[in-house]
């Protein structure tokens, strides 16, 4: 695994992982303007939810057919807290100042956190993750990793059903007439709060997947996996414009890419050599983000905001 | 029975009381306008008739059945379709998409496809840029299209918040007799105007608009002839 093509698809995958995450902050955003905050903490109860389902299963159930449970309960686990954070959380500070509800999702997230840490068996340390094992599948040009196989179909899965979702139907369209206008949506019949819980759904769905993804890559599931997570993710989500689906997996793509090369070579170039390995990974990803900041405030797929009258 | 009944209506922001307990009524058929200048409540009254903003007071009933407390998307489905000031059209979807969310809540799919071609008939423009995104339009295309999307929904009572706003003269003359088509093909319209001329000369009824009183209410034809309204928003002295 040390050639350029492996390298790049090493990056296709943690950025598809980081994309699916994004994709939580991005809808979230785009119709309420509220950073959820407590989104990462949401991608780690879809983890500890799939882990669930995994040690319920019989000793010896095979990960192909304990795979679809996992899905399952890390998914159904994952939206019940977001639906619920919205219900219970969120909702009722809706029309308020912009800050209250920043504020309830840090300390949501931090509330969310100490919940696994005290409630959930042995999870005051990491609990180990199911492994697909086997060796790296060799396709000639490139060097796959099984553990990266997951997220390698699961993100083009989840991305094409969500595009046909939201261009196709009719409740897809609801959604994009309210991320444009919540009044005026209101007026042609949408119920807008309605709306707002599927965005939340959708998002806590795909960061169930991507957490079993990160489980499988990297064999466990910890209380605070959400925190570094959600933080890539929130940035993938401004590098690709928030508010824009595809943005976020454009950017997700772009920040994991970035990384893995940049962990990959940065310490091959002459005078950099203490900078190279995985230790500086993060400070590449944040400088990527203060870069498209100031360079194209927007994010790469983002409308001026000149557009949102 | 009226179609439309308000009584003593009170709306405030806050502290801020912006509408001080108006009644007046809409009859099937008819064409009422409010007119005022800015900050009188027109536009408030319309929103709390659309469920967009709560009454602090007063009684609101359309066809019989009270509409306090119930949600805005409900109210479209009564018969209520609202058209807002600013023409509010989503810019990022094709004027196509806007229109079949104009009929979001119907089911019958070819009276929507017919509702959609006789809007096309009415504004050919809409119909030769469909596909295009609605942002695109001119302000009196998208007036057009506001129009257009606020009748998808098949409404008892249209109202129309400041149609003529920004448009150029020609514009705003299309605008004036789209209405009275509507009107002489027997639509309910509550129509807010600061073109109070315009206004007027359509109007069955008309109710002058003050920080949040009616001050002066007559036949569309008495207020066009009344000295005060001339004096106060004809540009007469």
């Amino acid at each position: 695994m040390h050639g350029l093509p492996d390298q790049l698809a090493n990056g296709l995958a943690l950025g598809a992982l980081y994309g699916l995450i994004a994709i939580g902050y991005t809808m979230v955003y785009g119709i309420v303007q509220l950073i959820n905050f407590a989104h990462g903490e949401i991608f780690m109860i879809g983890g500890f939810g799939a882990l669930t389902a995994y040690l319920w299963l019989p000793d010896g159930t095979g990960l192909a057919l304990a795979l679809p449970l996992m899905i399952l309960l890390g998914v159904v686990s994952a939206v019940l807290v977001a639906v619920g954070a919205e219900r219970f959380a969120y909702r009722p500070l809706r029309g308020g100042p912009r800050l209250s509800p920043l504020i309830t999702a840090i300390g949501l997230s931090l509330a969310l956190q100490q919940a696994v840490w005290a409630f959930y068996p042995d999870a005051k340390k990491a609990r180990p993750f199911p492994q697909i094992g086997g060796a790296d599948l060799d396709l000639g040009f490139v060097t796959l990793s099984r553990e990266d196989l997951f997220i390698f179909v699961s993100a083009p899965i989840c991305m094409l059903a969500l595009g046909l979702f939201v261009a196709k139907t009719r409740t897809g369209r609801a959604m994009q007439a309210t991320s444009q206008d919540p009044d005026t949506a209101k007026l042609m019949g949408i119920n807008t709060d309605r709306i707002i819980v599927m965005a939340f759904a959708i998002g806590a769905a795909f960061a169930a997947v991507a957490a079993i993804a990160q489980g499988f890559k990297t064999g466990e599931v910890n209380f605070r996996m959400g925190f570094i997570a959600g933080l890539k993710a929130f940035t993938a989500a401004v590098l690709g414009g928030i508010g824009n689906i595809y943005g976020a997996m454009v950017g997700g793509l772009v920040l994991g890419v970035a990384e893995a090369m940049a962990t990959a070579y940065i310490g091959d170039i002459p005078g950099l050599e203490q900078f190279g390995g995985g230790s500086w990974k993060d400070v590449w990803a944040f400088i990527l983000l203060i870069l498209v900041l100031l360079l194209r405030p927007q994010g790469i797929l983002g409308e001026r905001l000149a557009d949102r009258a | 029975m009226a179609l439309l009944e308000v009584e003593d209506l009170r709306v405030a922001y806050g502290k801020i009381e912006a509408v001080k307990g108006i009644s007046f009524t809409v009859e099937a058929g008819e064409v009422v306008t409010l007119i005022g200048t800015n900050g009188a409540g027109k536009t408030t009254t319309l929103r709390t008739l659309s469920g967009l903003l709560k009454p602090l007071a007063g009684k609101i009933t359309f066809e019989g059945q009270p509409l306090n407390g119930v949600g805005a998307h409900k109210i479209v489905s009564m018969g209520l379709a609202h058209s807002p000031e600013g023409r509010r059209i989503f810019p990022r979807l094709s004027i196509e998409e806007n229109l079949q969310l104009g009929a979001f809540l119907r089911k019958d799919t070819d009276g929507i496809a017919a509702d959609i071609r006789n809007a096309y008939d009415r504004f050919p423009i809409l119909g030769e840029r469909r596909r295009q995104a609605a942002g695109t339009l001119s302000g009196g295309e998208q007036q057009m299209l506001a129009m257009g999307r606020a009748l998808m929904s098949r409404p008892k009572l249209l109202m129309l918040d400041e149609p003529s706003m920004g448009l150029s003269p020609i514009m705003m003359q299309k605008i004036m007799s789209t209405i009275s088509e509507l009107k002489a093909a027997g639509t309910t319209i509550l129509l807010v105007e600061q073109n109070a001329q315009a206004a007027l000369s359509l109007a069955d009824h008309g109710h002058v608009m003050e920080i949040g009183n009616i001050t002066l209410s007559g036949t569309g034809e008495e207020l066009l002839h009344d000295e005060s309204v001339r004096k106060a928003y004809l540009g007469e002295d």
